[in-house]
């Protein structure tokens, strides 16, 4: 098995046409090799033995990776960023008591734990079990391989207390202080049929089919408690989160997330995007739970990619601040050399502009932040004028939205040249819990995770 | 050849035709580099040397891939055979970066000139145009005509402004005065001479929000002026439109106070394009020809810059006259660089305005944007498409010129 355990060990970056080359591992293979050594090797994470794994074949390398599901954190967060996401906001329904949620997220927590080992949702699978019940997995995944699936959960601020004050499911006095409410950013222009939701599911793989079967299942184990809100389909991943990763280009052409946070910058990793177990003692509630959790922030933010193509190569290097060969700041350098902001050229101005993105969203103007993105270009279609509903799909994880993206985001609403380009049309903010324990799962005779009263389950803390 | 050397050659073969000035740039050199294609030239900019790979290239297009070698900043210049006239040039190119030059040039003498630091006359040496055969346009006889067109655009500015000045303070009295039918019939054909020299404004800092800014333009407590904010109060919003709240009208107060602040705005911006020094270049009257056309594109054409008056194709047809009024000035340049951009553009104005035309005018009012079909918002958008992709040639036609 090519599984690694350890999201941080050195991945070598995928191709982009992985999942066509591989022959990889599918899951009927999983399956078919019984609960023995292959499920035990796939889901190591799971602590029902750890066999020693057979050394990394190369042709199965890519497809077939997994990563655990289980650890201190969610997977998905540090995970290097694969290159499709669909992501899914659920609305819990009315009739949905405080079990019932507990029931759902147990239900959920299984299923995600099984399919981001390379198995089925339910033990049967897609084409076994009673000839008179419909298959437990919906089976678009059958022959594919776990393509790196992870599956990363988040609680919205209507799940603690909803808009008109209800305390819904008695979590009002465990609102994390970071949950706030988004303001108004200058020129939002968002859709509510794009925006909020209490609860978020985000499926990232290297294959879409793979994600998309994920949030589908998801959604069939929610019917009756919760419903999708909404959902965004990214392609294309904007940001690298492993510096083994090579720098994305976003829609406008650029590179994207240069300066990102990355996995082997520890020390940033621990300031900037875990919640510290200190931050619950500036909370007036209890929010121990989310400590070594995260929060994650989501903006459809459409390009206007019409006017932007009519845009001559000196604005759009201009607005952004780095050329667009090579992504070097345009105070000089290659791409990972740090923009100097204060070179000036001709006429004394600075060679990166005042209203320039990279000086605006830098750390040094920033009160020293960073953030961990993982965003994805998405492409909705067109709209009515026939022009591409396309754009980034921001996503970003950190330590808390009150400083290290309220105050970023405010700037940029209100300076940054790129908005000409760009119109926010979508919003989430949700408190990302820590990950499970390895170990705690309750499995079945062939050795996988079932669903039971006693499952664990993610953002178990909250309810405890 | 990678994939991008492949896009940037297509991309240059396509666009160099219209086009003659510092338009492409590719930091991957081309595969076949400096010394195979023809016309294609590498210079290394350092402390002390300026390294062309060829002293002497055939005439038509000629691309010098300039790289930034040295730790200052740089510039690289073609000069005219007498060392001063500038053909063309890049500046503020950082160390490590890399930038295009790209120009058309006649058989003859000139100079190449890098110029690390930005001090002094630059390193220098002779470079030779020999004759290919190819015609070449009549390239860097356009000074005078620029110089024309500037003053010409400037007058326009300044006629534009004092219209608008005047119209705003007749439609700030009927306002203040209670008169809201007059103060709605003056809204839009007054707003038209802004309309038509937003870019103007658009370089005065703020002035542009004070005076133009959008409800949903702002952030979370900002405070809310100009002509939008007057135009919701003229044309008040049911609950429903206004996200679920009563509108509450303002007070004979904050409507006063609302007009004054409009006109005040609106005498800043006279007072600034009055100045003696007020000047607006070439470039910037090519660029915001283009950008009305984006104006147009992101918000009249979705009906999104008059959410309340619905009277948006004023606005637009004020955008198409500006982009208009600011090609014009330049067409005779357009014309002698570049016939065919000349051609297509002269012809997209037309049916853009003959569109427009369908729907009403300026003086005699137009059909309020929620009453036109989809059909017929599409038929706009698609002119918009049509004659802003030919528009964003225009910087990069004059200033190669």
């Amino acid at each position: 098995m090519s599984a690694p355990t350890d999201p941080t060990s050195d991945q070598p970056d995928s191709p982009p046409d992985d999942s066509t080359t591989s022959s990889g591992l599918s899951r009927r293979a999983v399956l078919g090799l019984g609960g023995g050594l292959a499920v035990a090797g796939a889901a190591a994470g799971f602590g029902i033995g750890r066999l020693t794994a057979p050394s990394p074949d190369p042709v199965l390398a890519a497809g077939s990776r997994t990563y655990p599901f289980t650890g201190v954190h969610q997977a998905g967060i540090v995970t290097p960023a694969q290159d499709r996401l669909y992501l899914a906001a659920f609305d819990v329904t009315a009739t949905t008591t405080r079990d019932d949620l507990v029931a759902l997220l147990q239900r959920w927590t299984t299923i995600a734990a099984r399919l981001t080992q390379g198995l089925s949702a339910g033990p049967y699978g897609p084409a076994s079990g009673p000839y008179d019940a419909p298959p437990d997995d919906t089976g678009e995944a059958a022959d594919l391989p776990p393509a790196g699936l992870t599956i990363t959960f988040g609680f919205g601020r209507s799940l603690f207390l909803a808009a008109d004050g209800t305390d819904r499911f008695g979590l009002a006095g465990r609102l994390p202080g970071g949950l706030v409410e988004l303001p108004h950013f200058a020129a939002d222009n968002l859709d509510p049929a794009r925006t909020g939701g209490d609860l978020v599911v985000q499926a990232c793989a290297d294959d879409p089919q793979v994600a998309v079967h994920a949030i589908r299942n998801l959604s069939r184990a929610a019917f009756g408690s919760a419903t999708i809100r909404w959902t965004q389909l990214g392609y294309g991943r904007t940001s690298s989160t492993s510096t083994a990763q090579r720098t994305p280009r976003n829609l406008f052409g650029f590179k994207d997330g240069t300066a990102n946070i990355k996995v082997e910058e520890s020390a940033d990793v621990e300031e900037h995007v875990w919640v510290p177990s200190s931050a619950a003692a500036a909370d007036t509630t209890d929010s121990a739970w989310l400590a070594g959790g995260s929060y994650l922030v989501a903006r459809r933010i459409r390009m206007r990619i019409e006017p932007w193509d009519r845009t001559s190569l000196r604005e759009q290097e201009n607005l952004v601040g780095r050329n667009k060969g090579e992504g070097a700041p345009l105070s000089g350098g290659t791409e990972f050399t740090d923009p100097d902001f204060d070179v000036t050229g001709r006429d004394d101005q600075p060679l990166i502009a005042t209203n320039a993105h990279v000086r605006l969203a830098h750390p040094d103007f920033n009160s020293g932040v960073r953030m961990l993105r993982r965003g994805y270009n998405f492409t909705d279609g067109n709209d009515s004028l026939g022009r591409l509903d396309a754009g980034l799909f921001f996503l970003a994880f950190v330590t808390d939205p009150r400083t290290h993206y309220i105050p970023m985001q405010t700037q940029l609403s209100k300076n940054d040249g790129l908005m000409e380009y760009l119109e926010h049309t979508g919003s989430g903010l949700f408190a990302v819990p820590p990950g499970i324990p390895a170990g705690s799962f309750v499995v079945g005779a062939d050795g996988t995770p079932l669903t039971t009263r006693n499952s664990p389950f993610v953002g178990q803390g909250l309810f405890a | 050849m990678s994939r991008s050397t492949v896009g940037a050659l297509a991309l240059a073969a396509l666009v160099l035709p219209l086009a003659a000035g510092c338009v492409s740039n590719s930091d991957t050199p081309s595969a076949n580099g400096s010394s195979g294609a023809p016309g294609v030239l590498s210079v290394s900019s350092t402390e002390d040397a300026c390294d062309v790979s060829s002293a002497t290239a055939p005439s038509g297009n000629i691309t010098f891939h300039v790289k930034n070698d040295g730790s200052d900043v740089t510039e690289f210049y073609l000069l005219g055979e007498d060392g001063l006239r500038i053909i063309s040039e890049v500046e503020n190119v950082g160390p490590g970066i890399s930038r295009d030059l790209v120009v058309q040039a006649r058989p003859g003498n000139y100079f190449t000139a890098c110029k690390p630091g930005m001090v002094g006359d630059g390193i220098r040496a002779a470079f030779t145009v020999t004759d290919s055969g190819t015609e070449v346009g009549p390239t860097g006889d356009t000074a005078d005509q620029l110089k024309t067109a500037e003053a010409q655009y400037v007058a326009y500015v300044k006629d534009q402004v004092g219209a608008l000045i005047a119209g705003t303070k007749e439609f700030a009295e009927a306002y203040k005065a209670g008169d809201d039918d007059k103060a709605r019939e003056l809204y839009a054909p007054t707003r038209a001479h802004w309309e038509r020299i937003e870019p103007v404004a658009e370089s005065f800092g703020d002035l542009d929000p004070l005076t133009d800014a959008r409800e949903a333009d702002l952030e979370d407590g900002q405070t809310w002026s100009g002509w939008h904010y007057i135009e919701k109060d003229l044309w008040q919003p049911t609950a429903d439109k206004n996200g679920g709240k009563e509108y509450t009208p303002l007070t004979q107060a904050e409507r006063e106070k609302a007009a004054d602040d409009l006109v005040g705005y609106t005498q800043q911006l006279v007072d600034q394009v009055n100045k003696p020094d007020f000047t607006f270049e070439a470039f910037q009257i090519a660029n915001g020809a283009k950008g009305l056309l984006d104006e147009v594109a992101s918000s009249k054409v979705t009906g999104e810059e008059e959410t309340w008056s619905h009277t948006d194709l004023w606005d637009f047809q004020a955008n198409v006259d500006g982009a208009r009024v600011g090609y014009e000035g330049l067409a005779d340049v357009v014309e002698a660089e570049n016939p065919d951009l000349a051609a297509e553009l002269d012809q997209r104005f037309t049916e853009i305005d003959a569109l427009l035309a369908e729907q009403g005018s300026i003086e005699k009012g137009f059909t309020y944007y929620d009453k036109l079909s989809q059909d017929q918002v599409k038929a706009l958008a698609t002119a918009v498409d049509a004659l802003s992709e030919p528009l964003s040639q225009l910087t990069a036609t004059v200033t190669g010129a």
